[in-house]
């Protein structure tokens, strides 16, 4: 993985060199701070819905009460994606974000990559302000999402190559770089030359990986990055991410719907529903606040074993656990 | 945390930087030329045989006037550049909508200026090749004959065009920031009614009185002015160099209008959530 970092202590982005924290006194004083502080983040989206159509779950139709007339016609409805989300992420952490779909998390990594502009509140990277200081953010951060983003008719190496000189990686390294992070997540270099529509979805998702581990980001945003692979291939990136985050000594914040692998990979999990941060610790800390919830702080604890997937459900007000156990 | 951004942002490594990631998007769009062949030969045909027809329709109307055919001809060839020069840029932020890597674009740090520059030294270069292929294609077909004709004058005029061009597109390019298919469709409008009043075919007196002041203002119509004067009458470089230098200025406005316009539209895209892929 050291080439990843660069070898022989130049790093491999040219600009941010300083990012040997142990030498730069810069960086470990920034160290000891958060490396990603959300404040009080908000953001609402407006979407055009046709007339008749039923109103989103957390949406509110700007007229309810309006004319028949009025709601047969188009209309702007409001959507709450985050609401007042604050966390801090350390250092090396892996932070893992769980939520129901449309609960926001994308919205969260889109904002901590700079492609959207919060209503309210404020995210700073190592120290660094997402709307203020877009280009500073934009060199220590990458992001992987679900859709696996790519010029169809490209090959990964074209791809990669595009991806690497917008991040100043010098174009002589990317190949071997490339094939070094692919060959460790089992992805099929034989198919390096081809086009990246001939891809099957998983090795799409490979490539995207590859992409955003290029440009070695201090901080890297991961969007479901496993959703659609294989159990095999799961396996293989969620390795992949924990080499990474050891050696390579980066910030992740992870959105998944595994619950397996969010036990597996992360520090600590946020809850996300409904654009609000519900419950964020370790994943035994959410275990065991949910279990005193179930037990109703009873002596005689009924339920002791409790999954991820548990919690989750009960805090985002899916089956609980104890409707299931009678 | 000062001097550490002093060291990222020194000037020369930022500038370097830049050029090479400038060169990033030249490069990208050449593999594209070359991914997309069977798209860019129907196109060329399409647009060589278009050239071959305007020019016969010269040949018929203009009773053999060898002139007449020359100046339709001059017409498809120079429309041929300068529109293609307008579609890369107008379309490039389409084009990465439907491709589906307009956030990973968007994301890399990389100034906006340095984006657009280098999807316009494409254009340029995409355009110039494909109106030569026509050129020589419409030479030999018609056995042109290009005597006394001022050719360096012509490319001179062509040049100094380029700018305005780009500044159109740049204008134009932003409205497929704002709005995914709209936004293309407006860019496909706006580009037909340069052509129309920009006296392609004919002189702009030919259109009707209400038309012709917009053709007094587009920088195609002089553009065209330029190039027929100086391979139909040989009209010596001298002459073209003052509407030459009014072409510059004038994109030496339009190019800052267009891209603060586009910053905008950026600013606005980030606040409204329409990066995204969908929606
Ligand atoms: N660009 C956008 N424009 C309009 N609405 C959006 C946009 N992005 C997200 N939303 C809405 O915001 C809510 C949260 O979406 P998202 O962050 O994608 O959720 P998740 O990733 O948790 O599934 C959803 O209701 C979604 O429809
Ligand atoms: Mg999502």
């Amino acid at each position: 993985m050291s080439a990843l970092r660069g070898r022989g202590g130049t790093a491999v982005v040219e600009a941010p060199t300083c990012r040997r924290s142990e030498q730069n006194p810069i960086i470990a004083r920034e160290r000891k701070m958060h490396a990603i502080e959300v404040s009080g983040i908000s953001k609402e989206f407006f979407k055009w819905e046709s007339a008749n159509k039923k109103k989103d779950v957390n949406g509110e139709a700007d007229g309810a009460r309006k004319s028949w007339f009025a709601r047969k016609l188009p209309h702007r409805t409001k959507v709450t994606a985050l609401e007042d989300v604050s966390f801090h992420v350390k250092p090396g952490e892996i932070f893992g974000l769980l939520g129901p779909n449309g609960s926001g998390k994308s919205t969260l990594i889109r904002i901590l990559s700079t492609l959207l502009i919060p209503d309210a509140g404020e995210v700073r990277i190592l120290g660094r302000d997402v709307v203020k200081d877009i280009y500073e953010v934009q060199r220590l951060i990458n992001r992987v999402s679900v859709d696996a983003a790519f010029f169809k008719k490209l090959s990964a190496h074209e791809n990669l190559i595009y991806a690497a000189r917008l991040y100043g990686v010098p174009s002589n390294k990317v190949q071997a770089l490339a094939k070094e992070i692919l060959g460790k997540i089992a992805f099929d270099l034989d198919r390096y030359l081809d086009p990246l529509e001939d891809f099957s979805r998983g090795m799409q998702q490979k490539v995207a990986i590859a992409r955003a581990l290029l440009t070695s980001p201090i901080v890297l945003l991961l969007d479901e990055p496993t959703t659609g692979l294989d159990p095999k291939s799961k396996r293989e990136v969620q390795a992949f991410l924990l080499d990474v985050r050891k050696e390579n000594d980066a910030t992740i914040i992870l959105t998944t719907h595994d619950m397996d692998e969010a036990d597996r990979l992360c520090d600590r999990i946020g809850i996300i529903d409904k654009g609000k941060i519900i419950a964020l610790d370790t994943s035994e800390g959410l275990k065991s606040m949910v279990l005193d919830d179930l037990n109703g702080g009873a002596k005689d604890k009924k339920i002791t074993d409790i999954t991820l997937e548990d919690v989750f459900l009960h805090l985002t007000g899916g089956i609980l656990k104890n409707e299931e156990a009678e | 945390m000062k001097s550490m951004n002093t060291a990222i942002n020194s000037v020369p490594v930022r500038l370097l930087s830049e050029l090479k990631a400038g060169y990033a998007f030249l490069e990208r769009n050449v593999n594209l030329t070359r991914r997309y062949i069977g798209w860019e030969i129907c196109f060329l045909v399409y647009s060589m045989v278009s050239a071959f027809s305007i020019g016969l329709i010269g040949k018929t109307m203009g009773a053999g006037d060898e002139q007449a055919v020359l100046y339709l001809i001059i017409g498809a060839l120079m429309w041929n550049f300068l529109a293609n020069i307008f579609n890369e840029i107008a379309h490039t932020i389409s084009w990465e909508r439907w491709e589906g890597t307009l956030e990973y674009t968007f994301m890399a740090p990389v100034h906006r200026l340095t984006h657009l520059m280098g999807v316009t030294w494409f254009a340029i270069l995409y355009g110039l090749v494909r109106t030569l292929l026509v050129l020589f294609a419409a030479t030999w077909f018609f056995g042109l004959n290009l005597e006394g004709a001022n050719i360096p004058g012509a490319l001179v005029v062509l040049a100094c065009a380029c700018f305005p061009m780009l500044g159109l597109g740049l204008v134009v390019a932003v409205l497929p920031l704002m709005s995914a298919e709209k936004g293309s469709q407006a860019a496909h409008i706006i580009l037909g009614l340069i052509l129309l009043i920009s006296g392609v075919y004919y002189p702009i007196s030919a259109l009707p009185a209400w038309l012709q002041p917009f053709g007094y203002i587009s920088p195609v119509t002089y553009t065209l002015n330029g190039v027929r004067s100086a391979l139909l009458e040989g009209t010596p470089t001298v002459q073209l160099l003052s509407l030459s230098g009014a072409l510059v200025l004038s994109g030496l406005v339009l190019i800052p209008v267009g891209y603060f316009i586009f910053l905008q539209g950026e600013k606005y895209a980030k606040r409204h959530g329409l990066l995204k892929r969908s929606g």
